[in-house]
């Protein structure tokens, strides 16, 4: 039934139906548009519908840009599916915000008492106020980790709450996110994105700051540590479909992003492993489920965590947050035992209800879901469970039957809860309309511990259903998300609000002693594989440009097929352009954190236009010509955009090995081969060696091979030149060796001094001596090309040689 | 009363250097009303950097190692003594009915008994039990309504004695327990974590039990006998009894001829080494367990 309503003459809203049965977010009971959104609507309205798509194509653009992903494991379109953010933030009043600020912050202190019960003395279970079901058969509640105390008795640091408001127009929570919530990462960027949005609009409507809201996590988390305190955000890796907001976190909180790998236990205490050695770690914040943490006590089959892990918790030696075993509260079957709970662990009334919610472990609750199973949506207890939830009012009276069967069977695995109609909120973000369309909306709250007990962000996350009709609010099935905007008082225009929102450079996070030995890994690796996609592009793109019925061509394509380059588009196969491109992009993701949001932009963009020509067949010339101008300002990034510590060192390191082993490698087949070289060759190698330029200005002639061979190999000046990339290889290695007091590599030292001697020979007419010398200079490039190889080598061995190993399990 | 010399000895050769590694040893007599530790000591080379003995959540003794050096070869030797008192619980037959004994475990929202908890922890899915219908159908012949508890359990244990052939080398340590009930074969491993899947999946606490047992039987020379492996069976919770011990391997009731090392909820919880290693390659690993029953 739709409601009679006073649009206000404004076109947009004749798309927003009303729906029976919902709350409307926008629309009052009689009417008319509710008071607290009407600044908003008015303003946006006010805009002509361009602008309004301009917004919605800005928001989108930003999102892409900013690389915002949501990874789904699933996903065949790949890892990085953007995320949707709707433009038109979401709204609440002053007065609504308090109720559910309060309700939230009183929740989390609920949800830690229990906790701090359930791995202490059990009372709770021994009083019967709870059923021992409960925990004792979640794969969430580690027994191990039974009897620790953490510090402060804080066992959940960042708690996550999903909220929906019911017909009535009250707010219910719907589930507890307790292990290590995930959206507070996404709910900044999507405030500074908004914000850029409706710039105005943010201005003028009074909406609370975000704030540092990680600056106090970030305090507390390493309160105690003493001097040099160093804490580390600890990411599953790349693949999790919420690592964006790993990176985010760590960027956000100041803290290395690293995996398991990147962390030791020696002695019951934490270490993360750098550059320059081991370095204690105070504080873990974990974005890894808990069982996943630490294979020798808990998941055996984890090669994620940490080997040692729990037993430097139980000692004391480090603070994790969330607190191991705090998952075990991720369970829709504890809604129902909150309320009474509340009453005796806090001796408060609890402020913000469940919605209502039936364990059917207990005989009566089980009889009573039996009697209302069409009204009642089945779930799991466990998380483990592989079972969606089941709507009874879908079921025909035989699979009801069926299921109570199955319910009777093991019905402590069974919760039974209300079917909540969420409310109804405008979304702008659809493609085909210039109007608001109604959408099913939830929220996620979070709260941060502090000295002072939980804090709450004053905002969130709103996630809105894929469809009209569509009840489920969730990420994965393809809805999206708003900014929630919190509205002040006029009381509340406080102090805060002129606070800006701490955004850290993340250049600056992280203290430069503390790289950890992984990123740098990804850093060189990241250095390489650039430099490859351009050597290989420009190879590509010189031979392209080849005139097919000279012999050179065939030696040129012999060339490309050496080093993988024999087509442009390739994905197949392992070790073309196309390839390096992927790998190129999996290194960059892994040191996200390190990277200048242009740069990692860049890097997406250069990606997805290569993927869209590789699907689209395009010219491959233009593309190469593309592909090669991105490649060219990453280049550009690497020397200007980064922090010139020891992991730029060796990300450059990387990029000058590789220049001098494509250019070298090229240069020693082609010395070889008997024939004299035509001067299409030249040409060709000096496009190779981007060198056609300086050889025209320089020398003002067709090319002659001594010249090519000056400017190519000898020219200290020329940056393409292998003599440029050697020296500034040495240079680059003393610097590192002396930063990290250790001896500098001097493997190049010998094959240089041999090519030197070789140039300072007296050129000769003879063309025996000619074709001598030249192969003897094809060798000393060999030798070159070999001891970069071993330079390679031995960095990892130096640098990275504790990451590269393989964590495995034994038992017997 | 027995008394027992035991000698638990595993040796890894790793296929290249171990740089690191970290260990959890569930290898300590456990300490209960049938049995008392007379000694026990761990023999360990090379010497760990790091070594510290403690409870488990259990209350099992374990011990953690870390090696700091790299290293080839783990050689870890656990000796005990140990006196086995004869188990005096009563005939079977004299215990609570099993549905009963559900009901009890059951939550009413009112105070359980220190015992009912305790046994709580053993009554729900954990990784080598997953709960399952054909399970638990498996076990319905066993489980007539108003069936003694003690009773049902040993029926249970004659069932899989009778069904399943001992085939060493027919399972790993990740085989499921469905897999064994359809191939009808295993070790005392797969038979204990069968025999707890069908009493939990019917309601019951049941717990697996990590040991030893003597080979060779009373009347029999006592000599050392080579070449034993570690032992499992089950011990399920028999109210008013408590917990009493069943061996579907050997279709008994334990008494006098177990030894017992530590319980949980699988072998998971007492695995009697379980560890992380860095490097290594591929590795080889051999146990030899001696019983030997002193005069």
């Amino acid at each position: 039934m739709e409601k009679i309503r006073d649009t206000a003459g404004d076109a947009r809203l004749a798309t927003y139906r009303s729906y029976a049965g919902r709350y409307d977010e926008l629309i009052a009971d009689d009417g008319g548009i509710r008071s607290h959104w009407r600044p908003l609507i008015r303003g946006v309205s006010e805009d002509d519908a361009r602008a309004a798509r301009r917004a919605t194509e800005f928001t989108r653009r930003m999102i892409i840009e900013n690389g915002v992903t949501y990874n789904v494991y699933a996903d065949e379109q790949g890892r990085d599916r953007p995320w949707i953010l709707d433009p038109l933030p979401y709204l609440l009043t002053a007065q609504e915000w308090r109720a559910i600020e309060a309700g939230v912050a009183q929740r989390a202190r609920l949800l830690n008492a229990v906790l701090s019960d359930l791995y202490g003395k059990q009372e709770l279970l021994s009083k019967g106020a709870l059923p021992a079901d409960i925990p004792f058969g979640h794969p969430n509640f580690l027994w191990p980790c039974h009897g620790i105390r953490p510090r402060d008795d804080r066992w959940l640091w960042i708690y996550g709450v999903d909220l929906a408001r019911s017909a009535d127009g009250r707010w219910w929570v719907l589930a507890d996110r307790t292990q290590a919530p995930s959206g507070p990462g996404y709910a900044l960027e999507n405030r500074q994105i908004v914000r850029r949005a409706l710039p105005e609009l943010a201005q003028s409507m009074e909406v609370r700051p975000l704030g540092a809201f990680f600056a106090a996590l970030r305090d507390e988390l390493l309160r105690g540590a003493g001097e040099d305190p160093l804490a580390v955000v600890l990411t599953p890796g790349s693949f999790n479909e919420t690592y964006f907001e790993h990176a985010y976190l760590a960027r956000q909180l100041g803290f290395p992003l690293i995996e398991g790998r990147d962390l030791t236990v020696r002695d019951e205490t934490v270490f993360l492993k750098t550059l320059t050695g081991l370095k204690r770690v105070h504080a873990v914040f974990r974005r890894l489920d808990d069982d996943f943490c630490d294979p020798v006590e808990l998941r055996v089959d984890s090669a994620l965590g940490v080997p040692g892990l729990l037993a430097a918790i139980r000692k004391g030696n480090v603070v994790v947050a969330n607190a191991l075993g705090s998952g075990v509260m991720e369970s829709a079957a504890w809604l129902g035992f909150l309320p009474a709970l509340s009453e005796s662990l806090i001796g408060e009334r609890l402020t913000l209800p469940s919605v209502a919610t039936w364990w059917c472990g207990e005989r009566p609750a089980f009889e009573s879901v039996i009697e209302q199973l069409p009204r009642l949506v089945i779930k799991p207890t466990f998380p483990n469970q592989d079972r969606a939830p089941v709507f009874g009012c879908d079921l025909s009276a035989e699979q009801r039957s069926e299921l109570i069967a199955r319910m009777r069977a093991r019905p402590h695995t069974f919760v039974a809860q209300e079917h909540l109609a969420f409310s109804q909120a405008p979304v702008w973000y659809t493609k085909n309309s210039d109007g608001f369309s109604a959408r099913a909306l939830g929220i996620r709250v979070y709260a941060i511990a502090t000295p002072g007990g939980y804090r709450v962000m004053p905002g969130g996350l709103a996630r809105f259903a894929a469809d009209d009709h569509a009840e489920i609010v969730s990420m994965q099935q393809g809805g999206g998300s708003k900014d929630i905007w919190v509205l002040c008082d006029s009381s509340e225009v406080s102090e805060e609000s002129t606070a800006p929102i701490a955004r850290t450079d993340p250049r600056a996070a992280g203290r430069h002693q503390d790289l950890p030995s992984t990123l740098v890994e990804n850093l060189f690796w990241m250095g390489r594989y650039a430099e490859r996609c351009e050597d290989k592009t420009r190879l590509l793109r010189a031979t392209l440009g080849l005139r097919r019925n000279l012999p050179f061509w065939a030696q040129a394509l012999e060339i490309c097929k050496q080093f993988g380059a024999a087509s442009v588009f390739d994905p197949e196969k392992r070790f073309t352009l196309s390839g390096d491109i992927g790998r190129l992009g999996e290194c960059a993701a892994q040191v996200r954190s390190s990277l200048s949001a242009e740069n990692w932009r860049a890097i997406t963009v250069l990606q997805r236009e290569f993927r869209r020509a590789e699907a689209a067949r395009s010219d491959a010339r233009e593309t190469l010509d593309r592909l090669l101008l991105s490649l060219v300002s990453l280049a550009g990034f690497a020397l200007d955009d980064m922090t010139q510590d020891d992991g730029w060192r060796l990300m450059l390191i990387g990029r000058r090995l590789e220049r001098l082993q494509f250019l070298g490698d090229v240069l020693a087949r082609r010395l070889a081969a008997a024939d004299t070289p035509l001067r299409q060759e030249l040409e060709w190698l000096l496009e190779l060696g981007d060198s056609a330029i300086t050889y025209r200005t320089r020398y003002r002639a067709p090319p002659v091979w001594d010249n090519t061979i000056e400017l190519l190999v000898y020219d200290e000046h020329n940056p393409r030149a292998l003599a440029f990339q050697w020296r500034s290889i040495n240079t680059l290695l003393i610097e590192v060796a002396e930063s990290l007091g250790t001896r500098p590599q001097d493997a190049l030292y010998e094959p240089i001094e041999d090519l030197i001697a070789l140039n300072e020979n007296e050129p000769s007419d003879d063309p025996l001596i000619v074709q001598a010398s030249r192969r003897i200079l094809s060798q000393c490039l060999k030798e070159l090309n070999a001891a970069a190889a071993q330079v390679s080598d031995q960095l990892s061995s130096q640098h990275f040689s504790h990451v590269d190993f393989d964590l495995r399990a034994v038992t017997a | 009363m027995t008394r027992y010399a035991v000698r638990h000895t595993t040796v890894y050769e790793y296929g290249g250097d171990v740089a690191h590694s970290h260990h959890l040893l569930h290898l300590t007599p456990r300490e209960f009303e049938y049995q008392r530790r007379l000694s026990y000591s761990l023999g360990l080379d090379p010497q760990p950097s790091f070594l510290h003995e403690d409870l488990d959540a259990f209350g099992n003794g374990i011990a953690r190692l870390e090696y700091d050096r790299s290293h080839d070869r783990l050689f870890v030797s656990a000796e005990m003594q140990v006196e086995v008192l004869p188990r005096e619980s009563g005939p079977l037959e004299d215990s609570e009915a099993w549905d009963r004994v559900r009901e009890r475990l059951s939550y009413r929202a009112a105070p359980v008994k220190h015992a009912d908890l305790d046994a709580c922890r053993f009554r729900m899915r954990s990784s080598h039990v997953p709960l399952r219908q054909a399970i638990e159908d498996y076990a319905r012949e066993c489980l007539p309504s108003g069936r003694p508890i003690g009773a049902a359990a040993r029926a249970l244990t004659r069932q899989i004695h009778r069904d399943f052939d001992y085939v060493p080398g027919s399972t790993n340590t990740r085989t499921s327990i469905t897999d064994v009930l359809a191939s009808r074969r295993g070790v005392c491993q797969d038979f204990a974590h069968l025999m707890i899947g069908c009493l939990r999946s019917s309601g019951l606490a049941a717990r697996y039990v990590s040991g030893y047992i003597r080979t060779s039987r009373a009347g029999e020379s006592d000599a050392l006998v080579g070449g034993d492996v570690s032992h499992a069976w089950v011990s399920v919770y028999c109210p008013p009894h408590g917990w009493i011990d069943f061996d579907p391997t050997n279709d008994c009731v334990v008494g006098e001829d177990h030894v017992t090392l530590a319980w949980g909820r699988d072998f998971d919880d007492v695995s009697p080494l379980r560890g992380m290693i860095v490097g290594g390659g591929r590795h080889k690993v051999s146990v030899d367990v001696g019983v030997r029953r002193l005069g």
